[in-house]
Order: structure tokens, then C-alpha cells, then sequence
């Protein structure tokens, strides 16, 4: 099977996942416990107006019937009206994923940047104090719940020291919302708001880049081709640099793909803990207040992001490496 | 050829070292084959000293769990004391640990629960948590994988899609949208994780297996007879053991990683005390701005332990399965 064809073959794989994650969402909504509408409906209301707004919904027509109009409507991204605020669903999405994204790529971009160096350091320095220690950091960057790090950082640097805020990604009465979304991002006072979640989750985030890359680097320090490039008497920080980690570099590429969508889908707790207006923290206040359309649109776009990502990492991998055969 | 088979037990030439004479059955070969492998695996495993260190960890965290009601000095939720018209907040008590005259070594919360039962207590959730939903992901996910890549064809095709679209969907999201579906509790989290989290097993059990099932002595005993689930029993699956349990070392951390994160936002069992719960609950009435830092600290730090432990024991092995690493 040739490269076009794999790309068919994916593309089609990738059309089908987003249908199937698109139809258990349906099911697993409709199944929720609860009355959705007990939130819009004030008391006040008569019982025919309640019954009109729940048809207005759409929540009386038959399963199928619903089930249909979910699947057109997932084609044209139009997923509906929010029940608690009525605004649009999309709109929703367009005002929680850039922040998520900003947070997200700041710490993603810091966190590889040092743990592929302490990976290629520690893959070069096989055996030594420095590696272990890098080891063991890493493991435990990776063990101690993001949360619970970005509590102890709150409770320490904000409520004792005073130094970061305590919530959010503005301060009151700074206008973030009258103002661009660009002006705000590269103000002082967003960039102070920032710091904390994002020094956290890079933390969190440096210790998978660190540990494949050094694995990733044991294997090609043991080619041969390292033994010419000594041979040929080159530098030792060239042969590290230029040579070893050039080669070794090729598993982060994918891995970084795959991880930056579990990133975006894992948003939920860091922004819960620093009140990060993201996209993650409104998906479980959504779930929470049984806001159907606004989990269901946000859901969707946290597991269209991992699927495409995937989806990425599987296209790059082939360009990337031409040993890679296609059968 | 089946008689030969039957008898000679041929393929198990390094199990019949002359020791026993005796004819033994099938199952007693079967029990011997695991046993054998089991203590070699452990004797691999113990070598290292971090690897022992975590086991004893684990171990007390265990003898915790088991002696929580002889270990506890009251009841996880049970209020110590009432507060003026139901106003429980600012009336925690200071820890006895500190130096504060009270009886609770870890004072209490603002709804008046004594923190330190609460911890031991929670002791066992996240034991229960991480130990079944890591048997099911590692168990489940072995037998998908191994079952795929023995079969290969369509069976591996249609088990390697469902895997793929397990991998679409993001953890802590369908766990919350499953608890929330299904009602928070416990045993309705396990069960969430354990649908999301046998994907990783899978796939690397089912890549093992394809490249297990071209090997010689899986060819031998395919020409001598043997039946599909006989060569995945006792040939494929004692070969794939060392990553099943490397998945389900990784898997304990991670389902109690994700438990404590799913209490946390605050979908926990309301009846059970967990390590997420408290952290919840701590934040609900701010403790961080009153500084009431031993109501934060110590579940984090068990939980830390925990997880920690089942990171090493997995690394540990992962270094047998991997010598490379080194």
C-alpha cells in the first residue's frame, strides 16, 4: 500500500472516530439524570410556556428524530444554544479556547524546550549523578497531581506571599473584555496571571519529553554512526548536538503531537484550581448545571483536538522517516 | 499427532527438568508454568532498591487501608462538633501535632470532621481505586491484545478501532461525563476509567503478540495441534507478562491520579472519604486563604506517595522488559 493510499485510509479512519465520539456523546447526554430544563424554567412560569420551551429544544421529538438533526448539525459546527445563558454554543467555544490555548502553548513550549535538553544531557551522561537526579525529577513532576501542585503554589506564592493572584486571567476592572483578545494576552497584567498555571503545568508537562528523548537518545548513542563521528575526531558537544540528538529527536515530534491534544483535553483541573477562564473549566461547569449543549460543543472540540492531533502525528511520522513502510 | 501432543508435553521441554516423574495434568502444568514465571519476574523485580522502597510503601498504605478502623481515632464523617446556628466555618480546630490543645492530631476541617481519620480512611479509596481499576485495564486490555494480534485480519481490525476511538476521547472529560451520567460513586468512577484505560494496554500487548505469534515455538505448537486459546494462554501470555504488569503498575497511579482529579472538581462519592474529596473540600471553604495548610498538605502528599511508588515499581520493570534503558 502506497503513501496516498494511507492517507485516504487515515483521513477515512479520522471521519469515522469523530462520528462514533460525536454518537456515544449523544447517547451518554440524553441518558444524563435530570431535568435540563429545571434551570432555564423559572417557577414563575406557566406549564404550558415550559412545555413550548421544551419543544423549542427539541427534548420532545423521537430519539432518532433528535439523533439526526445532532449529526446534521455536528457537519455545519452548529451545536445549538446554550440552556443556562442561551447564547450560542459556538460562541461559547470562541470565547473559552483561545484562552485555554494560550495557557496551554506557553507551558507546552517552555516544557519541551528544557526537557528535551535535560533529555539529550541526560541520555549523553548515561550513568552519572545528574542523570538519576533528572530521572527522579522528571518521575516526580509526573506523580504529583497538577492540581494539587498549582494549590500548594497558590496557597504559598498568593495567599502567603502575595506575590501571583489568586484566581482568573485578568484583573477586575482591567476591561479584558473590551479590549482585543491580543491586546489583553500581551499586557503585564495577564502575563502576571499567567506565570503561576503555567510554570505548574510546564512542570507537569517537561517529564514525558525528558524520559522519551533520553530513551530516545540511548538508542542512537549505541549506532555505529557515533563511533565514525568520534572517529573523524569531532568535538564532543557536536557529536551530542548536531548528530545524536538530530536523530533522536524523531519520537518527541510524534509524541509531542499526541501529548499537546491530551494537553488541551487535560486542561480541566489546572483551570479549575487557577480559575482559568479555559475551555475545560467550562465543560464541567456545563456537565454540572446539566447544560447539554455547551458539555456536548466543548467535549467535541477537546476530543476533535486529540483526534487530529493523532490524526497529525500518524502523517508526520511518515514524512519524517522515510524508513517508515506502509502495509 | 493430538495423542503425541497430549503426552509427551514436548513443548514444555524446560518445565520437565526430570524433577517430576509423575504424570501431572493439564491444569497442574498450567499452574506450575505461571508459578515459575511469577517468582522469576519477582526475583527480577526486588533487585532494585527503589523498587523495594515503593513496595514497602505500598505495603503500608496497604496495612493502613486494612487496619483503618483500628488506626482512625473517629469517624472520617462524622461532625466532632456543632457550630453556632450551623456556621461551621472558622471553627476548625488547630492540629494537636502543632502544638494546639486539642485531640485531633490533625485538627479538624470547617465542617468539623477530624482530618487525620479522614486521611487514614482515604487510605482506602484510593487503594480500591487504584488496585481493581488497574487489574481490569491491565486484564482486559491483555486479552484484547493478545487475542487481536494472535488472530490478526478482521478481528485485529475491528478491536485496533474501537481501541482508536478510545484513544479520541479525552480522560478526565468522559470520566467526568460518565460519573455525571452514572451517578458519582465509587465503584461508577473505577468503572469509567477502567472503560477508558485498557486502550494503552492493548495496543502494546496486541504489538507484542503479532511479532510473539511468527516466532518458532509458537509455529511448533501450531504444527503439533495446539488449539488458539491453548497457544494464547500458556505460549502468548507469559511471554507478554512483564509489560501486563508494567501497564498495571503505570495503571494503579494513574486511576488514583484521576480519581483524586474527578473528586476534586467535585463529582466524588459524597459518601466515601478519598484523598479528592478532602482536597475538594478543603478548597470549597477555602482553607488556602485562611491558611490552613494541614487540611491541603497531607492528602496531597499521600497521594503523591502513591503515585510515586507505582511510577518506580513500573519503571523497575519496565527495566527488566528493556535493558536498554539502563
Amino acid at each position: 500500500m502506497g503513501k496516498a493510499s494511507f492517507v485516504v485510509r487515515r483521513t477515512l479512519q479520522l471521519v469515522v472516530t469523530l462520528w462514533a465520539v460525536g454518537t456515544v456523546l449523544f447517547a451518554l447526554f440524553r441518558l444524563m439524570p435530570g431535568d435540563p430544563t429545571s434551570y432555564v424554567v423559572s417557577s414563575q412560569m406557566t406549564q404550558e410556556a415550559r412545555q413550548q420551551l421544551i419543544a423549542s429544544y427539541g427534548l420532545n421529538d423521537p430519539l432518532h428524530i433528535q439523533y439526526i438533526r445532532f449529526l446534521e448539525n455536528l457537519v455545519v459546527l452548529n451545536f445549538g444554544q446554550s440552556f443556562h445563558s442561551n447564547q450560542p454554543v459556538t460562541e461559547v467555544i470562541a470565547t473559552y479556547l483561545p484562552n485555554t490555548l494560550v495557557l496551554m502553548l506557553t507551558a507546552f513550549i517552555v516544557a519541551y524546550a528544557i526537557g528535551i535538553t535535560l533529555g539529550v544531557l541526560s541520555g549523553w551522561y548515561r550513568g552519572s549523578r545528574f542523570e538519576r537526579s533528572t530521572v527522579i525529577t522528571a518521575l516526580t513532576a509526573r506523580s504529583v497531581p497538577t492540581f494539587y501542585v498549582g494549590l500548594i503554589v497558590l496557597w504559598i506564592f498568593g495567599a502567603r506571599l502575595g506575590v501571583i493572584p489568586m484566581s482568573g486571567m485578568t484583573s477586575l476592572g482591567t476591561g479584558g473584555s473590551n479590549a482585543g483578545f491580543f491586546d489583553m494576552v500581551f499586557s503585564m497584567d495577564f502575563v502576571h496571571h499567567l506565570l503561576a498555571p503555567a510554570v505548574v503545568l510546564g512542570f507537569y508537562y517537561m517529564g514525558y519529553p525528558l524520559l522519551i528523548m533520553r530513551s530516545s537518545m540511548l538508542e542512537v548513542l549505541s549506532e555505529d554512526f557515533i563511533d565514525v563521528c568520534r572517529a573523524k575526531g569531532l568535538k564532543e558537544r557536536t557529536i551530542m548536538f548536531k548528530h545524536a540528538a538530530r536523530n533522536a529527536l524523531l519520537p518527541i515530534i510524534t509524541a509531542a503531537a499526541i501529548a499537546l491534544g491530551y494537553a488541551v483535553g487535560g486542561s480541566v483541573l489546572i483551570e479549575t484550581v487557577f480559575a482559568w477562564p479555559g475551555i475545560g473549566r467550562e465543560m464541567v461547569r456545563a456537565v454540572l448545571r446539566r447544560d447539554f449543549p455547551v458539555a456536548q460543543g466543548t467535549f467535541i472540540v477537546l476530543a476533535s483536538t486529540i483526534i487530529f492531533l493523532n490524526f497529525v502525528a500518524d502523517l508526520a511520522y511518515g514524512y519524517l522517516d522515510p524508513r517508515v513502510t506502509y502495509d | 499427532m493430538a495423542q503425541e501432543e497430549q503426552s509427551s508435553g514436548s513443548i514444555f521441554t524446560d518445565l520437565d527438568d526430570g524433577s517430576t516423574d509423575t504424570e501431572v495434568n493439564k491444569w497442574q502444568r498450567t499452574f506450575r508454568l505461571w508459578q515459575e514465571t511469577l517468582r522469576e519476574h519477582w526475583g527480577m523485580l526486588t533487585d532494585e532498591l527503589s523498587v523495594k522502597l515503593s513496595m514497602l510503601t505500598v505495603a503500608g498504605f496497604v496495612l493502613i487501608a486494612i487496619f483503618a478502623p483500628y488506626i482512625a481515632t473517629h469517624q472520617p464523617l462524622q461532625r466532632q462538633y456543632q457550630g453556632d446556628d450551623g456556621i461551621l466555618i472558622d471553627k476548625w480546630v488547630e492540629p494537636s501535632l502543632l502544638g494546639a490543645n486539642s485531640e485531633y492530631l490533625l485538627g479538624t476541617t470547617a465542617e468539623g470532621f477530624d482530618i487525620f481519620s479522614q486521611l487514614v480512611y482515604g487510605t482506602r479509596a484510593a487503594l480500591m481505586v487504584g488496585l481493581i481499576a488497574a487489574v481490569f485495564t491491565a486484564g482486559i486490555g491483555t486479552l484484547v491484545g493478545l487475542v487481536a494480534g494472535y488472530y490478526g485480519g478482521k478481528v485485529d481490525d475491528a478491536l485496533m478501532r474501537l481501541v482508536d476511538f478510545l484513544y479520541g476521547m479525552p480522560l478526565l472529560p468522559t470520566v467526568i461525563v460518565l460519573v455525571a451520567v452514572l451517578g458519582p460513586n465509587l465503584w461508577n468512577i473505577i468503572l469509567a476509567l477502567i472503560v477508558l484505560q485498557w486502550r494503552s494496554t492493548a495496543r502494546v500487548i496486541r504489538s507484542q503478540s503479532l511479532s510473539l505469534r511468527e516466532r518458532p515455538f509458537v509455529k511448533a505448537a501450531e504444527v503439533a495441534g495446539a488449539g488458539d486459546w491453548h497457544i494464547i494462554s500458556r505460549h502468548l501470555a507469559p511471554n507478554v507478562l512483564p509489560m501486563t504488569f508494567l501497564y498495571g503498575s503505570f495503571g494503579i497511579a494513574w486511576a488514583i491520579l484521576a480519581e483524586a482529579g474527578v473528586s476534586f472538581i467535585g463529582l466524588g462519592d459524597p459518601n466515601t472519604v478519598s484523598w479528592g474529596t478532602m482536597l475538594q473540600a478543603s478548597r470549597a471553604y477555602s482553607a488556602l486563604s485562611f491558611g490552613a495548610w494541614w487540611w491541603f498538605v497531607p492528602p496531597g502528599i499521600c497521594i503523591g506517595l502513591l503515585v510515586i511508588s507505582g511510577f518506580l515499581i513500573g519503571r523497575g520493570y519496565e527495566e527488566i522488559t528493556n535493558p536498554k534503558l539502563q
